[in-house]
């Protein structure tokens, strides 16, 4: 038996109902709020972008993927079954010691979805969009990701045409792992470019 | 910090929508929906089977209401089925859904998209610990 009404009501949409719950689940202590939001970031981000992750952590791993993957990022990366609407025409940017990628779209939020999943928020942000191209180390600065003076920074500004990922580079520390470890490292963040990969 | 995740169906009428592989979804609140779920399955206060059985009754529920030409709502689906095993499990009634939902619906403009606003900077986060 169940109490559920399918009220015509149309104030009551499912949002309003779902913080409804929501509130009073958390004020009865039956949730909390930071689990919820664990929860959500994990299935949103971390599971995500795992499909990039895979694609960056062969590429640190077979130096022929690596040469093919920059040469031809859509077949490259559609070799390992990634493929689909947002991915047509893939171009792979290397990030080395002397050179950091950071890509936006300033129009809209064209972003990799085969590789990425759905774009974050913050990245469809008009302040990001325009921030990134103008000043770029400052806004990579906010990120936590410092560079030196010498090192060249280079903005992509995505199309509908061309979606970039970035493959960072490989932390030092890691020669011992394996591919599926090194997978685990690899982050969104980092294949947009706003961060590079660290070690936990 | 490690979250467990769960085994989500991956074909089946309780197979969240994907795209490539990747959970979606449509709206905030269903990313929320998601999330509340997940705390409470994690936390023991419901458990997922009794949830996955519900969101298939609610499911086909739909399919056989449902008019040619309605679209589907997976997680309006998912919503139903939580509410309704809260309100077996004696938690949450639906009335008291209906009644703070309404509450809700009554706040001034601007205040009613709290969820949009305030989950979505999430910048440095990577960064803790």
């Amino acid at each position: 038996m169940t109490e559920l009404r399918h009220t015509p009501d149309p104030t009551l949409s499912p949002a309003l109902r779902a913080e409804a719950l929501e509130s009073l689940l958390l004020e009865r202590g039956l949730v909390d709020e930071k689990t919820i939001e664990t929860f959500i970031r994990t299935y949103e981000t971390a599971v995500g972008p795992m499909n990039g992750a895979k694609v960056v952590a062969k590429a640190w791993t077979d130096p022929e993927y690596r040469r093919w993957l920059l040469e031809d990022g859509t077949a490259a990366i559609a070799s390992l079954g990634f493929k689909g609407p947002q991915g047509e025409h893939m171009v792979v940017l290397e990030n080395t010691p002397g050179v950091h990628n950071v890509v936006v779209c300033t129009l809209c939020s064209c972003y990799p979805w085969p590789v990425l999943g759905l774009p974050p928020s913050w990245y469809k942000d008009p302040a990001y969009r325009s921030r990134v191209v103008k000043e770029p180390r400052a806004v990579l600065a906010e990120w936590g990701t410092e560079l030196a003076p010498d090192v060249d920074v280079r903005v992509y500004d995505s199309s509908s045409e061309v979606r970039y990922l970035v493959l960072p580079e490989r932390p030092p520390g890691t020669e011992a792992m394996s591919e599926e470890e090194l997978a685990a490292l690899v982050t969104r963040d980092a294949m947009v470019g706003v961060r590079k990969v660290a070690l936990p | 910090m490690t979250t467990p995740t769960l085994e989500l169906d991956v074909d089946g009428p309780a197979a969240p929508p994907r795209s490539n592989g990747e959970l979606v979804f449509a709206e905030p609140w269903e990313g929320r929906a998601f999330g509340l779920t997940m705390a409470l399955v994690h936390g023991g206060t419901i458990s997922y089977e009794t949830f996955r059985a519900a969101l298939i009754e609610r499911i086909t529920a739909w399919e056989e209401a449902a008019q040619p030409g309605e679209s589907f709502g997976y997680y309006r689906c998912w919503l139903q089925a939580l509410e309704q095993v809260l309100a077996g499990a004696g938690l949450v009634s639906a009335r008291e859904v209906g009644e703070r939902s309404t509450a809700f619906a009554a706040r001034p403009a601007g205040h009613d998209h709290e969820h949009d606003d305030d989950h979505d900077h999430d910048h440095g986060r990577d960064h803790v610990g």
